[in-house]
């Protein structure tokens, strides 16, 4: 037998250091974990001090002399390799594994052992935990704002059936394939702004945007039969053309008048909020960003210099400024701007601030994947003959757009994570919500529950996005 | 000149004004209606309120744009305390998520991912409404090593009490002025002589002995005040002397900070690992130490990829700090955005006035960062 050296524990005598380490590292876990859990303290009879340091101490030294390097015990090596390469790690290690337990019996009461469940009111939260009860009795109202009771199968309805046509690019055929660009970026945003008007807003069935609908819907139809070369005139002046026909020619004010049938209850959008809010600001944001901020980006790459200076000077603006200015000045500074007969809803005021506010990260973000193009792919299709739009189209948005799929995502998430702000404007999202319930007499001092709760929540829908665009870079990364 | 060039240019000129002249018309037509002018006197007039925090004088009778001042003022104060701890805790928890401790590693990733993935604004709502309200009663706080009283009306904390504060001032500027001529002798030495003087040693050294000077030789003086417990009323107490940090801003640094870490660490991480591994082997080849590896060969490079982002978030962290004005902490857009806006009705002029200063931060911020990235980015020959 070789003589211990406690100091530099080596491989010689392995099992003796290794049975005296782990009793003494599981000693030191063991008076945490009762002092923690039971509230026993084993090391009473100890003066103060020491009492407070023994098991970092006693761990210490234990990980100390189970630190021997290529043991052949698998266990202790991955230990060792793990939690345990050097004095200072094998120190943190101890700290981080105390807070855990530490923290453990706190957190679990609060949450799940003195927490209340069932109960309707305050008086059912008398324990010293979380009161649940108060998250359940507000849950409409979190979801759903101040939407009526009865209408709320409205909300989630139109979010079903916008989820399913949203993805229905997943399940189409083959053939079709090449229209889903098109289905996506015109088709799909007036089906989703149809389903809001109608069915979440109860709104008549004219009204004095569907000339505006009705007018893009023929112009597109009408410009696949255009050939290519005079596309662009065409979409210049044709929709507007249209537009003049319909509201000045065809239609007569009347009619509207007419055809305001209405087949909801009308919920005006000062009612609407809570978490489906924050979704129909967020997918709206998104969808009318994307565009302007191509456009923008395009714009800014130019080498048209009036187009290129005024594209970077727009980017430039609404990158430097906070969103919450950007909403004061939608809500205080906008009507102003306006005739005195117009009339914009707060809503869609907050959806253009906050879409123009994106568009210019968004915009950012496609430069990016643009710059990030070999200057061989614009040489190539130029030589092809392309034009500046065929070449845009065909060549090198589809490769620039796939490379910034993950950013485009990122954009997005900091978008909901921006929409609470809205609260500026007098819109009551989940957080204003929360801020609401807070102050109402029958459920004060409720505040923890509240923001425990929204942040639950908001951390699931974020995490998830932000685990899903980070698998979309994986896959794009190997791709190219 | 080509036709197809000029006629989209001139279309978007030609829009470009057409909302400009739509708009200015009719905010003419509408101020005109409503009684107001466009203009800035406002500023010079009465503020005829009060801020609850400020750094320089103000009261009531100020003008509207010492109100505005006063809340430049507090904006910066909260940006500055927000990117120094961020800093702090990126830097640390980004070093940490490269730990080859699992536990360490993992703790970092949890504290990363956990903070960036919910809210600003309902982490400044979590810590104002719920943490903070949960701090005891002045009258019934325990005091941190002695000095330090957290209540639930702020953090009170010793002040200092100076006396020719200027010429310790002068002293610290000069220590600096010093501290950068010896850089630069040594490392003309290096150049010319190959001789290597211990410039930290040196930095530090003058750091510490001309402020010690100041008090010896400049009649410097300083003693400390600590904030004693004084009853207002029957039920009322509060602490005088020593320095008030209001709630308001403490929740709002605190959740500032501990949100934009998480991206720092990011990009730290991101940094650190975007130095190849041969870079680091090559060093070590030729015969320099550990220290010597990280300090001349991976953080100059690292640090050109750190830098830009950072500063990105640091711009990020100014804007994030206008949310103040959820929980009224009297920063820019709640003093003058606000309040002042209410009082005078001059939207146009002073949302303006708020976005201009915004963006005059951060267009000096990304011009200073675009000369920084153009001095450090690689030479290629």
């Amino acid at each position: 037998m070789n003589k211990l050296n406690f100091l530099s524990p080596d491989k010689n005598n392995l099992y003796a250091y290794l049975y005296l380490g782990i009793s003494l590292f599981s000693f030191s876990i063991l008076i945490v974990f009762l002092n923690s859990f039971f509230n026993l303290d084993l090391t009473s009879f100890l003066p103060g001090t020491i009492s407070y340091f023994l098991p970092l101490i006693v761990g210490f030294i234990g990980l100390h002399l189970i630190r021997i390097e290529y043991s052949g015990i698998k266990f202790l090596d991955i230990i060792n390799k793990n939690i345990n390469t050097n004095k200072f790690n094998a120190l943190l290690s101890l700290l981080i594994i105390f807070l855990i337990i530490k923290s453990a019996p706190p957190l679990l009461s609060w949450f799940i052992i003195d927490a209340n469940f069932a109960g309707d009111s305050k008086d059912a939260c008398s324990g010293s935990g979380a009161c649940w009860a108060y998250i359940k009795t507000w849950f409409n109202r979190f979801m759903y704002g101040m939407y009526p009771n009865d209408e709320q199968w409205r909300i989630n309805l139109s979010f079903i059936s916008l989820a399913f046509l949203g993805g229905i690019g997943f399940f189409a055929p083959e053939q079709l394939k090449k229209y889903l660009t098109l289905y996506y970026v015109v088709i799909y945003p007036i089906i989703a702004f149809l389903f809001i008007f109608f069915f979440i807003s109860g709104g008549p069935i004219f009204f004095d945007f569907s000339y505006g609908i009705i007018a893009a819907v023929i112009s597109i139809v009408i410009g696949f039969f255009i050939p290519s070369k005079f596309k662009m005139y065409y979409f210049l002046i044709i929709p507007i053309t249209i537009y003049i026909l319909l509201k000045y020619v065809f239609f007569y004010e009347e009619l509207i008048e007419l055809g305001k049938i209405q087949a909801f209850e009308w919920v005006e959008t000062g009612a609407w909020g809570g978490l489906s809010l924050t979704f129909i600001v967020s997918f709206f944001c998104l969808i009318f960003c994307f565009p302007v901020g191509l456009f923008l980006s395009l714009g800014r790459r130019s080498d048209l210099p009036l187009i290129k200076y005024i594209s970077i000077g727009f980017i430039e603006f609404w990158r430097g400024v906070p969103l919450i200015t950007v909403l004061f000045m939608s809500s205080v500074m906008f009507p102003m701007f306006l005739p005195e007969d117009m009339f914009i809803d707060k809503l869609v005021r907050v959806i253009i601030a906050i879409s123009l506010f994106e568009a210019a990260y968004v915009a950012e973000v496609i430069r990016g994947g643009l710059q990030a193009l070999p200057r061989g792919q614009y040489d190539a299709a130029k030589s092809l003959g392309m034009g500046y739009w065929k070449m845009h189209i065909l060549v090198i948005l589809p490769q620039a757009l796939k490379l910034v799929i993950p950013g485009i995502a990122n954009t997005f998430l900091a978008l909901v994570k921006d929409t609470p702000l809205i609260f500026v404007v007098g819109l009551l999202e989940i957080v204003g919500m929360l801020n609401l319930a807070k102050t109402n007499p029958e459920w004060l001092g409720f505040a923890m529950e509240g923001y425990v709760f929204a942040s639950i929540v908001f951390f699931i829908i974020c995490y998830a996005m932000s685990k899903y665009s980070y698998n979309l870079e994986q896959k794009y990364k190997t791709e190219r | 000149m080509n036709f197809k060039k000029i006629l989209p240019q001139l279309l978007t000129l030609a829009v470009v004004i057409l909302v400009f002249g739509f708009f200015s018309y009719n905010a003419q037509v509408n101020m005109e209606n409503r009684g107001l002018e466009f203009g800035f006197g406002f500023l010079t007039y009465e503020a005829s309120f009060d801020i609850q925090f400020s750094l320089i004088e103000y009261d009531g009778s100020h003008s509207y744009f010492r109100a505005y001042l006063v809340g430049l003022l507090n904006t910066i104060l909260v940006s500055v305390i927000g990117i120094i701890f961020a800093t702090i805790l990126g830097v640390t928890v980004g070093i940490a998520r490269l730990s080859r401790n699992y536990l360490i590693e993992r703790t970092a990733a949890v504290y990363v991912e956990f903070f960036r993935n919910i809210p600003l604004l309902l982490q400044i709502f979590f810590w104002y409404f719920a943490a903070l309200r949960a701090l005891p009663l002045p009258e019934k706080a325990e005091p941190m090593f002695g000095v330090f009283f957290l209540t639930i009306k702020g953090f009170f904390i010793p002040a200092f009490v100076w006396n020719n504060l200027d010429i310790f001032i002068y002293s610290v500027i000069a220590a600096i002025i010093s501290i950068v001529f010896v850089r630069l002798y040594a490392k003309k030495k290096q150049e010319n002589q190959g001789i290597q003087t211990p410039v930290l040693s040196i930095s530090i050294g003058l750091l510490i002995i001309l402020p010690l000077l100041s008090f010896f030789l400049g009649g410097v003086d300083a003693s400390v005040e600590i904030p004693v417990i004084e009853q207002l009323s029957q039920t009322s107490f509060t602490y005088k002397g020593g320095l008030k940090l209001p709630p308001e801003l403490i929740a709002l640094a605190l959740a500032l900070s501990l949100y934009t870490a998480t991206f720092i660490a990011e990009n730290v991480r991101a940094g650190v690992q975007g130095v190849s591994k041969g870079q680091k082997e090559a060093a070590a080849s030729i015969g320099l130490t550990p220290n010597q590896v990280l300090k001349l060969v991976v953080m100059p490079q690292a640090l050109r990829i750190i830098i830009p982002p950072t500063t990105n978030q640091y711009l990020n962290l100014t804007k994030n700090s206008s949310l103040a004005a959820a929980i009224a902490y009297p920063d820019l857009v709640l003093v003058f955005a606000g309040t002042a806006l209410m009082q005078t009705g001059s939207a146009i002029e002073i949302v303006s006035i708020t976005m201009l200063t915004y963006l005059t931060l951060s267009i000096t911020i990304s011009i200073f960062m675009n000369w920084y990235n153009k001095k450090i980015a690689i030479k290629e020959k």
